[in-house]
């Protein structure tokens, strides 16, 4: 029997949650001891594995820049991460998906400070449940901190959809393939800045300030939540 | 929210603007003076001062760094010296006069997976780091361990006027060179003191943020020495 999706008549959605509630969030830091940087971060049953090497000089020189170093930006999902086997080689979706993560990443990276280098970042999709570029996005943001790349702010990212007409936030996969809009949004709340805004689908201009202003109140507990894993990093333990 | 003395502060915090801190580890975003790293603030002589406890290490001209052999060029190594940038060590810098191809066989002379102590003789950004080991206490490290920890932990290594260096040298017997490039030369008389200096400097890098660290170490030390019965 599939899931019905949509609001119930107590207002909630099919797993629950309020339409403004956020699925339960985990994240962690230095999760990889090879990676100058790593992160996990999970938004249910959506995981997603983040890993940072470098700055480094890369292997193919052309490809620098004199006065600033390149990021790059690796969306993967893993075979396993899907009900059906995915093919592992790169499809479209995810090559785009590398881009906007890059961009959604790039304004917050100090380059200037390593030129003629590349910063690689590998997002890996471990298990897919709808969110994944978000889910990615954060972890990256994460990921980069734990490096030590100097970044003017950390990034959060949550995607706002709307079901049965109502405008929810953080959507899964039941929800993306039922619903009828989708919009991903990423920002960098200390700066005041959106560095991912995505829509697919259809919203009123009314429904769009109000999808932005929740995913924006989500963003900011979710980078207050990347600074506490942070910081829980370098707490004291007692002996 | 202003962050305050003895605060962990996070990339996007922002900070007083009488806090001290070298680029890249603040910024300005408008006005005001914002953290880039994850670090903390300590204070001394009443100022303040940005501590970062991550950071990636970028060449100066004279520091000295310990570099690891990367590969054979033809005249000259690439080293590794824990940066983002590679750096070359010029075979006729090494031998002190002039490299005859046809004589030195440089893969003799520093092999792949050799380390050195050497100083950045010149860098600035856009070309690779060189170096020298034109100097006292230069040149091929023969004996001893070296250890990689992170640069941003090598300051409360050395401690304050090399306290901490020779706390852990009193207390093993070993001898200590913390480079500033993130990584430690240890020579010690026997393997089982060069374990538990290591050890000792791994639990500096653990908790070089928590205060009280300098007794913890010459605890730790004796302790594992009673232990051991070294």
């Amino acid at each position: 029997m599939k899931a019905k999706v949509g609001i119930d008549e107590r207002g909630l959605r099919h797993d629950g949650r309020r339409p403004d509630e956020m699925r339960p969030v985990s994240m962690r830091v230095g999760v990889l001891a090879n990676a100058s940087g790593s992160a996990m971060v999970e938004f249910g049953k959506t995981k997603v594995l983040a890993a940072v090497y470098g700055p480094r000089e890369p292997t193919q020189r052309f490809m620098v820049l004199p006065e600033k170093a390149i990021l790059r930006v690796r969306y993967h999902m893993a075979p396993f991460s899907t009900a059906e086997r995915k093919n592992p080689a790169p499809s479209r979706r995810e090559v785009e998906l590398s881009k906007v993560i890059r961009e959604a990443l790039e304004d917050v990276i100090i380059t200037s400070e390593y030129p003629r280098t590349v910063i690689d970042v590998f997002v890996e999709v471990l298990q897919a449940d709808g969110g994944t570029r978000a889910a990615g996005i954060t972890a990256a943001s994460l990921a980069l901190a734990d490096a030590g790349l100097p970044m003017k702010a950390l990034v959060g990212s949550v995607a706002v959809g709307k079901i049965s007409g109502t405008l929810v936030l953080d959507v899964d996969e039941t929800e993306d393939s039922a619903g009828e809009a989708d919009m991903p949004v990423a920002a960098a709340p200390d700066l005041g800045l959106i560095t991912l805004f995505q829509l697919n689908g259809v919203l009123t201009e009314e429904e769009v300030n109000r999808g932005l202003s929740m995913a924006l109140k989500a963003i900011e507990q979710l980078v207050a939540m990347q600074k506490s894993v942070l910081r829980q990093s370098y707490e004291v333990v007692e002996e | 929210m202003m962050k305050t003395y003895g605060q962990i502060v996070l990339p996007g915090d922002r900070l007083d603007s009488r806090v001290e801190a070298e680029r890249p580890f603040v910024t300005e975003v408008g006005q005001e003076k914002v953290a880039t790293v994850l670090g903390m603030i300590s204070q001394r002589e009443g100022k303040g001062f940005f501590v970062p406890l991550k950071s990636i290490y970028v060449p100066k001209p004279g520091d000295i760094v310990i570099g690891l052999v990367e590969a054979v060029a033809a005249t000259s190594w690439n080293v590794d010296i824990n940066s983002p940038y590679s750096a070359l060590l010029y075979a006729q810098d090494f031998l002190g006069r002039s490299f005859n191809p046809s004589t030195d066989d440089l893969y003799q002379i520093l092999k792949p997976g050799e380390y050195l102590k050497a100083r950045i003789f010149a860098f600035d950004k856009t070309r690779s780091p060189l170096l020298t080991v034109q100097g006292e206490g230069l040149g091929k490290l023969i004996k001893g361990a070296v250890i990689d920890v992170p640069p941003a932990k090598i300051p409360r290594i050395i401690g304050k006027k090399r306290s901490m260096t020779a706390l852990v040298e009193e207390k093993t017997g070993c001898s200590l060179f913390p480079a500033t490039n993130g990584r430690v030369h240890v020579d010690c008389p026997s393997p089982e003191l060069e374990a538990v200096a290591i050890m000792a400097i791994k639990l500096i890098e653990r908790e070089a943020h928590i205060p009280g660290l300098t007794e913890r170490v010459a605890n730790f030390i004796e302790e594992e020495r009673r232990r051991k019965g070294i």
